[in-house]
């Protein structure tokens, strides 16, 4: 089977096995489905068309949960209070959750073909970005492109030296010896003394001080090399692994029009099955159905119940580990094992796009030690005059990160304005307005995905997913890809799945 | 230049109401030292401004007026092996610090208990 899928196309490197295929009547089984997120949305889909009574309570008003993108028009209002009202202009957004999908997430790409979501290249290695330290190179940024190239240039120039020494001839034999100082060449850039070295040959790698034109005067200017005690000390390189990274690899895709188009998509099939507003305040389970209490937050006071033969449980567990859940100990352990990560984005709108007019960056991401981390540039609409929004500022856990939260929404995006001054001059003269949301204070999740430790999952993460009685839990806390959309969606299927079996089996 | 409009809920107090400065520490870790500079830019994230804590599909615990702080044992165990979805976030704090924090809780926001803590109880704590 998993051959003849393979052979089909469906090589699953995230698990995905494919299209799910509830075979068997579930004879008029009910399932109640708590959360509208993507898991909570695939499950309500694929149940449906599987013969089941499906019922959804959402919290928010709107489906998606962390797959959204805020837009000109929107409001937000976080814990606390503050409401922001987005003001970007038509066309521009800022995804506040997940905002790339790796070539690898199989399941999710699936859905979106579907769907009918259209995916676009999502830029996430752009040579031209800036890796930037303040406390290297006089605070000025430097072009991925040099640090790599001279990077690779340098400690290919050092290795080659140890093999000519005979350094290495006890590892290395004399055979690879020559293939690998010939490699080394090829890799670092290296002249034929296996030195690297500033010239017009490693500036067909790192760039040029002027490039090649055409006509009188054209003629190209090598740009000096940076040092390697340069390039160590500033810690730049740690920047690069991050382009690297097997989730970070070419192709990566963004839906047309914002991450949120995938959850809009979902709803234009089962919105008609969502109850919205719904805050879940208990979940009750005996031997023949699950009853779930929850209060619509429209009309506070009233508490409303419905009642199901089975049910799958998207709620966060920063959430869930607060309601009074009907389950066995095991679960309930695992449902308070996991503590919920920080994580803040700010957008920010431009009058134009200075990083594209200016400094020819089209998409990618320029990666700081600054708080905000790193600035990512708009991966559509390229080359166009008109205005743009950055995600001008992407935290994971760390003190930056609670600082921020802790911020009023203003606060944050003057820091960081302050912050992207540092490597763009422009920031301050070209911006128009700006959104933030920190996830330790979005009502719906509390956090921002489930951050858990080796510990945990050892002890925990089977109990998690153990269908207990009537109740299955799902989301990307019950995945091993946690905080991916990915995760998600194959925790969903596989829930629906072995529930299925329990139904079809008796 | 166009300003993003910020409305406040007016029965919520704003976020932002501890008069500590915001800080941005230079690292991973947090750099600020005094209870109170601890409170406003770490705790207050989701404990909010006066400790009063938030409500939305589920809650932050209000620490204000909050009997479980009497005994200094329980914060300095829950800021350092964090509850639940709350964070271990006195792995990003010294000793010196989780204990400035956990005594300015427990001494504000309607809370009046001692003795203080100290460093070294933190340390066989943590």
């Amino acid at each position: 089977m998993y051959q003849a899928m393979t052979s089909l196309g469906y090589a699953a490197e995230s698990g995905y096995k494919g299209r799910i295929r509830l075979e068997g009547d579930p004879k008029g089984a009910s399932v109640l489905v708590l959360g509208a997120g993507l898991a909570g949305l695939a499950a309500a889909l694929e149940l449906r068309q599987a013969g089941y009574k499906v019922t959804v309570l959402e919290f928010n008003n709107r489906a998606g949960g962390r797959n959204w993108s805020l837009r000109g028009g929107d409001s937000y209002t976080e814990l606390g209070g503050a409401t922001q009202k987005c003001e970007f202009d038509a066309g521009l957004y800022l995804n506040p959750g997940p905002w790339r999908i790796p070539y690898h997430h199989n399941g999710l790409l699936d859905y979106c073909r579907r769907l009918g979501v259209t995916l676009e290249p999502f830029q996430q290695l752009n040579h031209n970005a800036y890796l930037h330290s303040a406390k290297a190179f006089g605070g000025q940024p430097r072009r991925i492109r040099e640090i790599k190239t001279d990077f690779q240039g340098h400690t290919s120039e050092l290795l080659a030296k140890v093999v000519q020494k005979g350094q290495l001839d006890e590892l290395v034999t004399k055979e690879d010896r020559e293939v690998l100082l010939e490699s080394l060449r090829w890799w670092g850039v290296l002249d034929r003394n296996y030195a690297y070295k500033a010239g017009l040959i490693t500036s067909e790698f790192r760039g040029y001080e002027r490039d090649p034109g055409g006509g009188l005067g054209a003629e190209p200017v090598a740009g000096e090399v940076i040092g390697l005690s340069d390039i160590l000390q500033s810690r730049l390189w740690r920047g690069l692994s991050s382009f690297a990274a097997y989730e970070f690899q070419t192709t990566m895709f963004q839906p047309v029009g914002g991450m949120g188009r995938i959850g809009e998509a979902f709803t234009r099939e089962v919105g008609d099955l969502i109850t919205y507003n719904a805050r879940v305040t208990r979940i009750a389970q005996g031997e023949k159905s699950v009853t779930v209490t929850y209060q619509d937050t429209t009309a506070p006071g009233a508490t409303h119940q419905v009642s199901a033969d089975w049910c799958v449980c998207t709620i966060p567990l920063s959430i869930l580990s607060q309601i009074d859940v009907q389950v066995g100990d095991p679960m309930l352990a695992a449902i308070a094992a996991v503590p919920y990560a920080s994580s803040v984005k700010i957008g920010l709108q431009f009058k134009r796009r200075f990083w594209e007019e200016d400094e020819q960056i089209f998409g990618g991401i320029s990666y700081t030690d600054l708080p905000i981390r790193q600035i990512s540039y708009p991966s559509n609409d390229f080359n166009t005059t008109g205005k743009g929004v950055l995600l001008g500022c992407y935290t994971w856990n760390g003190a930056n990160s609670y600082e921020l939260t802790s911020m009023s929404p203003q606060q944050r995006i003057e820091r960081a304005l302050d912050c992207g001054m540092q490597i763009h001059p422009q920031y301050r003269r070209e911006f128009e307005t700006g959104i933030s949301v920190a996830w330790h204070r979005s009502p719906f999740t509390l956090g921002c995905a489930g951050d858990w430790t080796e510990d945990a999952r050892r002890q925990h993460y089977d109990n998690l997913c153990q269908i207990d009685g009537r109740i299955v839990l799902a989301g990307e806390h019950a995945s091993y890809i946690p905080a991916w959309q990915e995760g998600a969606i194959l925790s969903a299927l596989d829930a629906i799945g072995r529930l299925h079996k329990r139904v079809v089996q008796g | 230049m166009r300003l993003v409009v910020f409305l406040t809920a007016a029965s919520l107090p704003i976020a932002g109401a501890v008069a500590a400065e915001p800080i941005l520490s230079p690292g991973f870790r947090f750099s600020e030292q005094t209870g109170e500079a601890l409170y406003s830019n770490a705790c207050q994230a989701c404990h909010m401004g006066n400790g009063e804590g938030a409500t939305g599909a589920g809650q932050y615990p209000a620490l204000a007026r909050n009997p479980k702080l009497e005994t200094a044992a329980y914060p300095t165990y829950v800021v350092l092996k964090g509850q639940k979805a709350m964070p271990a976030a006195g792995r990003l704090m010294t000793d010196e610090q989780v204990a400035a924090v956990v005594n300015y809780v427990r001494t504000h926001f309607g809370n009046d208990y001692g003795p203080p803590t100290t460093a070294e109880q933190v340390k066989q704590a943590r």
